[in-house]
C-alpha cells in the first residue's frame, strides 16, 4: 500500500488519536493513505466511528505488541 | 459522507473534572465533521477565561478514587480513603488533589484542558458566553478569550432547537 503520511499516536489517550487523525487527513488529497499507530485500545472502536461519520474508509488495520495500526484512505 | 449533524452543549460547571466533557466532546464532534456550539453558563463560564485554571475538589465528589499518579503499579492501584475531616480542613487540600489529577491525566496521555480548548477554537467550535452570568460574577469581555460570542437563554434554546443532539453538562 502506498502510504502518503504516517502519524504516531502512541501513548496518547482519548480523544487525541482521533483529533490528530482528523488534522492529518485534512492535509491529504483524495485517495491518499494515512497510516496511524496508536496504543489506546479505545481507539479501535473510535476510529471506526470516526471513519463512518467522515467518510474516510479504513482500508486495513492490524494489531500486535499493544499497538493498533490503521490505514485510512482519504474519501 | 453522512449528512452533517449538529451538536449543542450547555456547559454549566467549571471544575477541572467538568471541564473535560464539553471540550472533549466538542473537539471530537468537530473532528467528526459535526457543527458544534457550546453555551457556557454559571460556573461553566469560567472555562472561557483567558486565565484558565480549573480545580477539582474531593468534598464535592465523594466517589472520586484517591490514587497516586507515581510509583510502581501496585502503589498506583491503591485507594487512599480520605476522611471528610482531612478533605475539608487541611489547607490547600484541593490544590493538592488538583495537582494529582493533572499529573494522572498527563501520565495517561490525556490532553490538558487548555490544549483541548485550543483545538476547539481552531476547529471552529462556536463558543457562547452567558451574558447574564458575566454580569452576575463581575467579569468583563476582555477577561475572556477572543472569538467567542455573548448571548443569553433564547440564543441557547434556538441553537438547541436546530441541533440533532443537546447535552446539558
Amino acid at each position: 500500500m502506498n502510504v502518503k503520511e504516517e502519524l504516531d499516536c502512541r501513548g496518547m489517550n482519548c480523544p487525541l488519536p482521533i483529533l490528530k487523525t482528523k488534522k492529518a487527513i485534512d492535509h491529504l488529497a483524495q485517495g491518499e493513505v494515512l497510516k496511524v499507530t496508536a496504543t489506546d485500545p479505545g481507539s479501535c472502536n473510535d476510529m471506526d466511528a470516526w471513519s463512518r461519520r467522515t467518510g474516510n474508509p479504513i482500508v486495513d488495520k492490524n494489531e500486535g505488541n499493544g499497538e493498533y495500526v490503521f490505514f485510512i484512505k482519504k474519501g | 459522507m453522512a449528512t452533517q449533524k449538529k451538536l449543542m452543549m450547555i456547559a454549566s460547571r467549571g471544575s477541572l473534572d467538568w471541564a473535560y466533557p464539553p471540550f472533549i466532546l466538542g473537539s471530537t464532534a468537530a473532528a467528526l465533521d459535526m457543527e458544534v456550539s457550546i453555551f457556557f453558563t454559571f460556573y461553566g463560564l469560567t472555562l472561557l477565561l483567558k486565565d484558565l485554571k480549573p480545580k477539582v475538589t474531593p468534598s464535592g465528589n465523594p466517589a472520586m478514587p484517591m490514587k497516586m499518579p507515581f510509583g510502581p503499579k501496585w502503589f498506583q492501584g491503591l485507594n487512599w480513603p480520605m476522611p471528610n475531616m482531612i478533605i475539608n480542613n487541611v489547607p490547600f487540600f484541593d490544590s493538592f488533589v488538583t495537582a494529582m489529577m493533572k499529573k494522572t491525566f498527563k501520565n495517561k496521555g490525556v490532553a490538558s484542558i487548555p490544549e483541548l480548548r485550543d483545538i476547539c477554537v481552531e476547529a471552529g467550535v462556536k463558543m457562547i458566553a452567558c451574558q447574564m452570568t458575566m454580569d452576575v460574577f463581575g467579569f468583563s469581555k476582555h477577561d475572556f478569550i477572543d472569538g467567542i460570542e455573548f448571548a443569553g437563554a433564547a440564543t441557547a434554546l434556538e441553537i438547541g432547537s436546530e441541533s440533532d443532539m443537546q447535552f446539558f453538562l
